[in-house]
């Protein structure tokens, strides 16, 4: 299987999905360039003006405008620039795309992909450092993906452009450049199908996205040890693949939720809720949780490093686990 | 009255400033000194020195992304700033903000800020805030021209206007918002053009010419403190450097640095101070010593200074919060 990085394989997803259905376009600022994360790099020579747009810096017309094209027929795809900037388009996400077919009874499509780029690091500061999928899943009426690795990136991106909903696509900006292997033929990831990225017996991790690696990384320190690890990487959190991450947990009977996002009302909030329901006569401990302290996300590295969620608080909460 | 003497030499010492607190973060930036997006005014120094000479102490401005020469002209403290954008310790917002997301309360400087035309929308609520106080002060707004197709544009100017609230919009048209064109950006060309829509001045001027910056916003800030609302100011210039710090500008050629170069704001008012007698290579050379060493003085004090003890990152948040999170 040929090697990819997460922003090629988001390229390459694009670019099948472009070719093989015409009403796809792309729209968002600078992606003609392919800027700012290189996803977009080159489609412009493919695919022509008329479907790559460089909007002006206009979010609320970038997501409105999307959903009129997708109600009628386009199957626009926005680049989000960074998502935290989803916030000037707020009122387009969370009250009219996400609502539009249930209010109308179920009348109208709005097949829609809004890639987020998003998450902490390099000193974003305050404004271009949140990791805000919690938000979204607490919208009904948004599917909501969040890949850690490059194949789930493509497969996944190429299931939200074929949706006939509206999907968010979390792409976390410190995964871009990491590579791996992508299969050649053109593969789909279901929403809703968690992947087990590494298997054990003793412990439970439920990751996303930048955490999946940094759960991979404990889980080789904790395996020195003799503590094996089960990795589990949700891939997508609307819909949720329950019957994956409970099969793992009565295997293990122990749980870490870790997730980047700050602590209080989050997706892991969410997934520990899910678990318990399921499992709660399975589980040994407290279901164990790491996430960021409930403050923005700031500057300075050395701050920038206390907020940030890391191999290390993965293996303190497998302990916590297995006390 | 048009600025005296002193005025204009400070004018031309400010210009200096801005230009080589830039030039000099841009050589820290690349030496891996300072960490972050990076986005810096160089070529564009006459607007933000233009319109700060036109304000009192009192005034307030709100910045943006690329604020640092904002808050430089506006009297903000070098020292503060540079250790901000180190990420230390006492740096003006303790390492929480650093060079996008940066404040000086102390000098009227309300934020640079990440999100685009967010200052738009604070700035009637600052006007409202004067005009409720009856302070007499006013409030500019910088923004860009690709900041100008946000809605909070649109909105903040409709409220001041319809408020009459005492608030300067200020548009930096360097021609680029990012990498995409003016012109393919902004239907109709003009954002001053856009004022007549909501029935307030808006004037169209040369962005390198800090006496003409100085002048519209001397006329705009007495409408404002006089009660009679606010204006609009479109502002050309040239951003002679990239986007950001590390940007490959793949989508302009050199010709227009070139011409930004031509009409570098800072040689011009030296001519033209040269002319009147006000100035000799002698004086310049003072006065670009002075501000090396208050630069380099501020430099100095960002690398002693202490980085922020990491659990500092929950500090700050609140101003009383005795609970448990
Ligand atoms: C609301 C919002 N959208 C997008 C961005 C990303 N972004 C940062 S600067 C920039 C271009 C800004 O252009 P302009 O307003 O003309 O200011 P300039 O950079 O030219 O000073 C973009 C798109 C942002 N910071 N905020």
């Amino acid at each position: 299987m040929p090697l990819l990085d997460f922003g090629d394989a988001l390229n390459l997803a694009l670019r099948e999905e472009m070719r093989r259905d015409p009403r796809v376009y792309c729209i968002g600022e600078d992606i003609v360039l392919g800027l700012p994360f290189g996803v977009t790099k080159g489609l412009i020579d493919e695919f022509g003006a008329d479907r790559v747009l460089n909007a002006p810096i206009s979010e609320a017309a970038i997501v409105g405008s999307a959903m009129g094209a997708a109600v009628t027929g386009l199957v626009p795809v926005v680049d989000m620039h960074f998502a935290d900037f989803v916030t000037c388009a707020m009122d387009e996400v969370a009250n009219q795309i996400a609502k539009s077919r249930y209010m109308f009874g179920g009348q109208i499509d709005c097949p829609l992909t809004l890639r987020m780029p998003y998450g902490i690091g390099k000193s974003g500061g305050g404004h271009h450092s949140n990791s805000v999928e919690a938000w979204f899943i607490n919208i009904p009426g948004l599917k909501v993906c969040i890949p850690s690795t490059p194949a789930d990136a493509r497969g996944l991106l190429k299931t939200a452009i074929r949706d006939p909903d509206p999907v968010l696509v979390f792409e976390h900006r410190g995964l871009y450049r990491v590579t791996g292997e992508v299969p050649e033929a053109e593969t789909l990831v279901p929403l809703g199908s968690a992947d087990v990225k590494r298997a054990g017996g003793d412990v439970t991790v439920i990751a996303t996205a930048r955490m999946v690696h940094e759960s991979l990384e404990a889980a080789r320190r904790l395996a020195e040890e003799g503590i094996e690890v089960e990795v589990v990487d949700p891939r997508s959190l609307v819909p949720l693949d329950r019957d994956t991450l409970a099969a793992s947990v009565r295997k293990t009977s122990r749980v870490v939720i870790a997730e980047e996002g700050p602590m209080r009302g989050s997706t892991g909030a969410w997934l520990a809720w899910v678990v318990m329901e399921a499992c709660f006569d399975d589980l040994d401990a407290p279901i164990a949780r790491v996430a960021g302290p409930n403050v923005p996300i700031p500057f300075s590295p050395p701050l920038e490093g206390f907020v940030t969620p890391t191999a290390n608080d993965v293996v303190a909460a497998v302990r916590q686990a297995l006390k | 009255m048009p600025p005296g003497p002193d005025q204009l030499l400070q004018m031309y010492a400010g210009m200096l400033r801005v230009r080589l607190v830039e030039e000099r973060v841009r050589e820290l930036f690349a030496n891996g000194r300072i960490p972050g997006f990076l986005h810096t005014s160089v070529g564009q120094e006459a607007v933000a020195v233009g319109v700060c000479a036109a304000l009192r102490p009192d005034d307030y401005v709100l910045s943006t992304h690329r604020g640092h020469g904002h808050l430089v002209a506006k009297g903000g403290a070098l020292r503060g700033l540079m250790a901000e954008l180190y990420g230390k310790a006492n740096g003006v917002c303790h390492g929480k903000g650093g060079t996008m997301h940066l404040a000086d309360a102390s000098v009227g400087y309300l934020g640079a800020n990440g999100v685009l035309a967010a200052g738009c929308v604070l700035a009637p609520g600052v006007g409202l805030s004067i005009k409720h106080r009856k302070s007499g002060q006013v409030v500019v707004t910088f923004f860009g021209d690709g900041a100008a197709n946000r809605g909070p544009f649109h909105e903040g100017v409709n409220l001041a206007a319809l408020w009459t609230l005492p608030v300067v919009f200020v548009c930096e048209n360097n021609r680029w918002a990012s990498s995409t064109a003016h012109a393919l950006s902004t239907a109709g060309g003009s954002i001053a053009a856009r004022a007549a829509g909501y029935g307030i001045p808006g004037e169209s001027l040369d962005g390198n010419d800090v006496l003409a910056v100085w002048e519209a916003t001397a006329r705009a800030v007495e409408r404002a403190r006089r009660g009679d609302g606010p204006s609009l100011i479109e502002a050309h210039t040239i951003r002679w450097v990239g986007h950001f710090e590390g940007d490959g500008q793949a989508y302009r050629g050199k010709a227009e640095v070139e011409e930004g170069r031509r009409t570098d704001p800072i040689a011009r008012l030296a001519r033209g101070l040269e002319e009147r007698g006000l100035l000799d290579a002698a004086h310049a050379a003072l006065i670009r010593e002075g501000v090396v060493a208050e630069i380099e003085d501020a430099v100095a004090h960002a690398e002693a200074s202490p980085l922020p003890a990491p659990h500092d990152a929950l500090t700050d948040l609140f101003a009383y919060y005795p609970w448990r999170d």
